[in-house]
């Protein structure tokens, strides 16, 4: 196995660290986000990062590229040298560190050469060397064996071919800020993998393995325990701030992993579909068939509130999005309100006449108008009910926002204030109410509570039960387990794409959800759940 | 998504109490206006401040203040209308040639100019709306195939001789002032209670600011966007007739000097009134204090190139000086 022969690689090698991170903490207002973690990475080594969202795998990351300066306390060294810290924003440049973030940070409507070779030409005085720009960026993709055309926009690419490109340019920003015969640096991978199939994944560990064959360590940050279990020759799990596993791969089990991520040993047990009132199918799903996402059938009832989740990359977030027509949908129907309605030629303007509501995770771009009073916000679906025939009441739109704000604990109260004074919370409490005030009969909410302060969390779950005792169905895309339980009274957990369990009532814990994810999501067959 | 540690700054409606920083940022350019008009009426005793001189002053910036009106509406559902002064001076040249050189009735006429603005409009919106070009590119490009239009069927000559029936209806004076005048105010008025005391204005307003949240809340964004172009176009159309009218002839060249103008007015109107929001009657204003500028420094006997000088100039300077009241935030507007 790979692994087990990289790890005896890893023995051999002097034992000269590549990256010690020893008590980093971080504090936000008052809430600790890392508690004092300390672990190695040696040189040739591939280590993984493991735990659920908000398990402080994000504030290290963010901490080493100097986006956050840690705790006063902590320390990170890097090849037997202490970093200043907080680093400087950009610094990790000179200190042999490259990042490769999900995001890739790739410019779709450039060639493959011009994102390849950015930070070169960007940095360089004087004219820029087509050809020879031309020749660095073959040599760097043929040394790795990678057939791309350089003259290939990026949109035209595959998202395999774009995660590989990242990472060799990544690798090349290591070998540039490097002097000769020196053959270190560390390539941190956040999340490369969860929007490649399955070959893409394949070639991109084929990538990882050649690089740290020429010597460079790389920190691999993953959901997937496969993944990790694949390709790294050990693992650092986080809980809440703090590290719950050293785990040495070639020894460690799937449940090894579970057991650090969620706090506790799994037990596999199945349980009967506990009997619930058969109150009225609200709406119905049924046949969709997207690229990465199947949902055959699925029902929700008047009053219910069911929550989407799983890992990232499974999917689910997808689904509001498609029944409310703000994505286009090829497959599926809903039906809702006593009609049945094809996907594919749903709109929002049909879903908002037939009473459904979405509220959108991206709160400045989809979801609120940033720039415009909370009344216009607020009351943007209801003109109508102020118009008269010398034109909008304004003063009665403005009491009547001033009214709703109470009602909804929108603080301040000043409703001819922009939108985007108000905080995070506030403001999305402005967005919900201005769907509730549609009655909506299907809501459907994604991450409803992103930004969202601990206090407008309450309120805001008080809002959508309240809706859902009004008879509305509701439906909840979140990746925070914590708030699903709260919330909800069934839970889906979608794996590649499909669902792969349902929790319902008693079920719906914080841990046993984290625990259904990473065990649906786990591909040997055996793990999977009977039923 | 603009600063979010933004202190309250009512909008359109006022708070009870009053606000001294607002205040003084919403007038602004009316006290700039009458400062100018201070300023020289001193350096030109007797000469300035008649009511000869601003009578002519209202009539003759009409068209412009059409266009600028014109303007703000698709810039307000964020899309640029480059050819309004070239479908200005279509319109024009259309009733020129069908009423002076055809002899066809004012009354024919102007129906035909009208649909010609109608058909840019449409034009404008399938490039820009269904194509989805940006509208800057499809607008410079049928501005350019317009004043070509123009050229050919004018002859590239200005044509007199337009009938005193629509000199009339345009040029009569009514207090001292040309009708027209009063035309540009009534239009101001609708658009001012069209923007801000209908639904339909405040569409207008969601698409310009958020396209996806003015599609996810069920607006129909496409409708809005191609019915504000083809509603500019018309209105260039308009302020065409109002500029044969005002003449009495049809110039194929100087009509498209009112483009540049008009959108400083847009953008200087856009600092006043309703601070952070084109506005219908900032852009009036905004015309009416350009053009006192120009004319004062005209009656100086300053050279003709300053005036391209003073209306880029002012436009930046206004626009910076708002932009520094408001802490360099980023604007609302594009």
């Amino acid at each position: 196995m790979e692994a087990v022969s990289s790890l005896a690689r890893f023995d051999s090698q002097p034992a000269v660290t590549a990256l010690a991170v020893r008590d980093l903490a971080k504090t936000f207002g008052g809430a600790r986000a890392l508690k004092g973690i300390s672990f190695d990475i040696g040189p040739g080594e591939v280590h993984g990062l493991l735990g659920q969202n908000g398990c402080g795998k994000s504030t290290f990351v963010k901490i080493l590229c100097g986006f956050h300066a840690p705790d006063p306390g902590g320390q990170i060294s890097l090849y037997g040298e202490a970093v200043p810290l907080p680093m400087a924003a950009g610094s990790f440049r000179d200190l042999k560190l490259a990042f490769v973030h999900q995001q890739l940070g790739l410019v779709p409507s450039l060639t493959v050469l011009e994102n390849l070779r950015v930070s070169h030409v960007t940095g360089r005085r004087g004219l820029i060397n087509w050809k020879a720009e031309r020749i660095a960026a073959s040599q760097a993709l043929g040394r790795f064996g990678i057939d791309l055309d350089l003259n290939a926009r990026l949109d035209s690419l595959s998202q395999t071919q774009r995660a590989l490109l990242a990472i060799v340019r990544a690798s090349q920003d290591l070998a540039d800020s490097q002097s000769e015969g020196d053959k270190g640096g560390i390539l941190v991978l956040d999340e490369p993998t969860p929007f490649l199939p399955r070959e893409g994944v394949q070639r991109l560990f084929g990538l990882v393995r050649q690089l740290v064959g020429q010597g460079a360590s790389v920190l691999f940050i993953s959901h997937d325990i496969d993944e990790v279990r694949e390709i790294t020759d050990r693992a650092t799990v986080l809980r809440d701030g703090e590290v719950t596993a050293r785990i040495e791969t070639a020894h460690a089990s799937h449940d090894d992993f579970i057991e650090g991520i969620v706090g506790r040993r799994i037990v596999r047990v199945t349980r009967p579909a506990a009997a619930r009132a058969t109150a009225s199918v609200k709406a119905a799903v049924r046949d969709i068939a997207e690229p990465g996402l199947t949902v055959p059938a699925l029902d929700i009832q008047e009053g219910e509130i069911l929550g989407l989740t799983g890992l990232i990359g499974s999917g689910y977030e997808r689904l509001p999005y498609l029944l409310f027509g703000a994505d286009r949908a090829r497959t599926g129907t809903l039906t809702f309100g006593g009609q049945v309605k094809s996907l594919r030629s749903m709109t929002p303007r049909q879903a908002v006449a037939d009473g459904m509501a979405l509220l959108p995770a991206d709160r400045p771009k989809a979801s609120g108008i940033g720039s415009l009073p909370i009344v216009d916000n607020l009351l943007m679906l209801d003109m109508r009910r102020f118009q008269t025939r010398l034109g909008l009441r304004r003063r009665a739109m403005v009491e009547e926002a001033g009214k709703l704000s109470t009602q909804y604990e929108v603080r301040p109260n000043k409703p001819s204030q922009k939108l985007s004074a108000l905080s995070g919370g506030n403001a999305q409490k402005v967005l919900l109410a201005k769907w509730l005030l549609k009655r909506p009969g299907l809501l459907l909410l994604d991450e409803p509570t992103q930004g969202v302060d601990v206090g407008a969390r309450q309120q805001l779950f008080r809002i959508v039960r309240q809706a859902a005792t009004d008879g509305a169905a509701v439906i909840c895309a979140s990746s925070d387990f914590e708030q699903l339980a709260q919330l909800c009274d069934r839970v889906l957990i979608f794996a590649r794409g499909a669902v792969a369990a349902e929790l319902i009532g008693d079920e719906i814990t914080k841990d046993h959800i984290a625990e259904r994810c990473y065990v649906e999501s786990d591909s040997r067959p055996q793990a999977r759940i009977d039923g | 998504m603009s600063n979010r540690t933004l202190g309250p700054r009512p909008a359109s409606m006022a708070e009870p109490r009053f606000h001294l920083g607002l205040f003084v940022e919403r007038f602004a350019l009316v006290g700039a206006w009458l400062l100018t008009i201070i300023v020289f009426s001193i350096v030109l005793p007797g000469v300035f401040l008649t009511w000869g001189n601003f009578s002519v002053l209202f009539a003759t910036q009409a068209p412009g203040a059409v266009l600028a009106l014109a303007l703000i509406i698709p810039l307000t559902a964020g899309d640029y209308d480059l050819s309004v002064g070239a479908t200005l001076t279509l319109s024009a040249v259309i009733i020129g040639v069908l009423n002076a050189v055809l002899q066809w009735p004012v009354a024919l006429a102007i129906p035909v100019s009208l649909a010609a603005g109608l058909a840019m409009g449409l034009i404008n919106a399938f490039f820009i709306v269904y194509v989805r070009i940006p509208s800057l590119v499809v607008t410079l490009g049928s501005a350019s195939v317009a004043a070509g239009l123009v050229q050919w069927i004018s002859n590239s000559s200005t044509i007199s001789g337009i009938s005193p029936a629509l000199i009339g209806v345009i040029g009569h004076r009514f207090l001292g002032i040309s009708l027209v005048f009063y035309y540009v105010l009534a239009l101001a008025c609708i658009i001012w209670i069209v923007f801000e005391y209908t639904g339909l204005g405040r569409s207008i307003l969601f698409v310009g600011r958020s396209r996806e949240v003015a599609r996810l809340s069920g607006l129909n964004v496409d409708w809005i966007r191609a019915a504000c172009l083809v509603v500019s176009s018309l209105l260039a159309a308009l302020g065409g007739v109002a500029y044969a009218g005002l003449l009495g002839a049809a110039d194929p060249f100087s009509g498209l000097n009112y483009l540049l103008p008009a959108f400083a007015a847009a953008y200087l109107g856009a600092t006043a009134i309703l601070p952070g929001r084109f506005n219908a009657l900032g852009a009036l204003i905004a015309v009416y204090f350009l053009a006192t500028g120009i004319t004062g420094l005209t009656m100086l006997g300053i050279p003709i190139w300053v005036t391209s000088v003073f209306n880029g100039g002012a436009l930046i300077v206004a626009v910076t000086v708002s932009q520094f009241a408001r802490g360099r935030e980023e604007t609302d507007i594009v």
